[in-house]
């Protein structure tokens, strides 16, 4: 976890630069994808529900 | 015969005509030093910063709030959302005189009015970004003024123009949105050929992205903002229906305007993790990103989550204003704030007494406008003539 966050962490090839942000970057798309499905059950958590039955 | 004259006298006299009238001789003064003396002697720009806030704030705020009409119309008839058909009407208006408005301030800044239509018409600059804005723009101008054009011809008695026009709706709110979607993105695009001179967290190469994005939720925003003070000046000029949807539509757009504001919040943070510029945010400008980020956009979503849940309008109202001062922060930001950011204070802009004059004289030509449209033309309420027709 702290070579995941290490700000100091110094790159020396383009291939180690992206190999880190773009590992941080999915990770990341992961958590936002289910926060914003959390956050959209928390939006419409009080409409009314529509029944087609 | 003289209290004839004072009741004239008082009725024109009110405080919003003493002030508009003020702002706008101050405004018209401004404009003839500006074009008889140039830019040098009315603003603060220089070879280092050439756009400052004609610019900053009237172009790039200006085309970011005006988006209310291109995110209304496509609601209500591609999205077939009726239930917002009241808002469409206000919102093109707002969108008309916006988009008009920007052309109007962009004389300022690159003179020569006559030599306007050169781009468009005469000379092409097809590998310019600045081409794609300007021809959208002008494209756009045109589809929001035939879009706005039926309440005109309605108030004129034109019936045969009338109709014709109205069955072009789906038409003009397709390319409305096509070319929305162009200039938007292309305004943020402009920003990515200074890569050195645009703060790292506020440069990304999403920023066409963040700019299409932002313009959404500004436009939805801008709807409710503009809708609530429509009700608190004319609210006597609204028909059963408009009133009847109003609560509707804030609650839709502000309950849309949330989701779409977290998925921004999403996708700015995403910006920062590819660049990996993490570090950056425990700087000061660090500190003024996230004042921007999590005061004027997670934040008012949230509320706007709240207002949507408890379907409260005026936490909604409340929402719309934080996000509207937002997205003008987030422009100037860009285009001034972070600008530039490198430079010593003494070479940094701000904008002169003059600049701050013109900026306020167009948002007041565009009140006074816009107050002369909504209390005549069947903006707020359907014409008795065509109440079925829409």
């Amino acid at each position: 976890m702290k070579g995941l966050i290490d700000m100091d962490r110094v790159f020396y090839t383009l291939q180690d630069f992206m190999l880190h942000s773009k590992s941080v970057t999915y990770i990341l798309i992961g958590g936002i994808l289910i926060g914003l499905m959390l956050f959209w059950i928390f939006l419409a958590g009080r409409d009314e529900k529509k029944r087609t039955f | 015969m003289s209290q004839e004259i004072d009741r004239i006298n008082k009725s024109i006299f009110t405080p919003f005509n003493i002030i508009a009238g003020t702002v706008i001789i101050a405004g018209l003064i401004v404009t003839f030093l500006r074009f008889t003396k140039g830019l040098g002697a009315v603003t603060n720009l220089d070879d280092n910063n050439p756009w400052g806030i004609w610019i900053g704030f009237d172009l790039l705020c200006g085309v970011a709030l005006a988006a209310g009409g291109y995110v209304t119309s496509a609601a209500c008839y591609i999205f077939g959302l009726k239930r917002y058909h009241s808002a469409v009407r206000p919102a093109i208006l707002t969108a008309f005189l916006g988009y008009a408005l920007v052309v109007l301030a962009l004389h300022y800044d690159v003179g020569r009015p006559w030599r306007l239509p050169y781009p468009i018409f005469l000379s092409q600059g097809t590998t310019s970004l600045l081409f794609e804005v300007g021809l959208c723009v002008f494209l756009y101008l045109s589809v929001l003024f035939i879009e706005y054009s039926p309440a005109v011809l309605e108030w004129l008695g034109l019936k045969k123009i009338r109709d014709l026009i109205v069955r072009l709706t789906l038409v003009l709110t397709i390319f409305g949105v096509i070319l929305s979607t162009l200039h938007q993105s292309s305004l943020g695009a402009l920003f990515m050929i200074a890569p050195s001179k645009l703060h790292p967290l506020w440069y990304s190469n999403y920023l066409p992205v963040y700019f299409f994005i932002s313009s959404i939720f500004a436009g939805l925003s801008m709807v409710i903002f503009e809708g609530s003070l429509a009700h608190r000046y004319f609210h006597y000029k609204m028909d059963e229906i408009h009133l009847k949807e109003s609560k509707d539509v804030a609650l839709g757009f502000g309950k849309a305007a949330s989701f779409i504001m977290m998925g921004y919040v999403g996708i700015k943070l995403i910006g920062i993790s590819i660049d990996n510029n993490w570090h950056y945010l425990t700087t000061s400008w660090g500190v003024w990103y996230l004042f921007e980020l999590i005061g004027f956009v997670a934040l008012p979503a949230f509320i706007y989550a709240i207002a949507a849940r408890e379907k409260n309008l005026r936490l909604v109202r409340w929402a719309a204003l934080i996000s509207v001062f937002g997205v003008v922060l987030n422009r100037l930001n860009i285009s001034i704030v972070a600008f530039n950011w490198q430079l010593p204070t003494a070479e940094r802009y701000f904008p002169s007494w003059s600049e701050i004059t013109i900026s306020l004289f167009v948002v007041t030509v565009g009140i006074v406008f816009y107050r002369f449209i909504v209390t005549r033309m069947p903006i707020f309420y359907e014409h008795p003539d065509y109440q079925h027709d829409n």
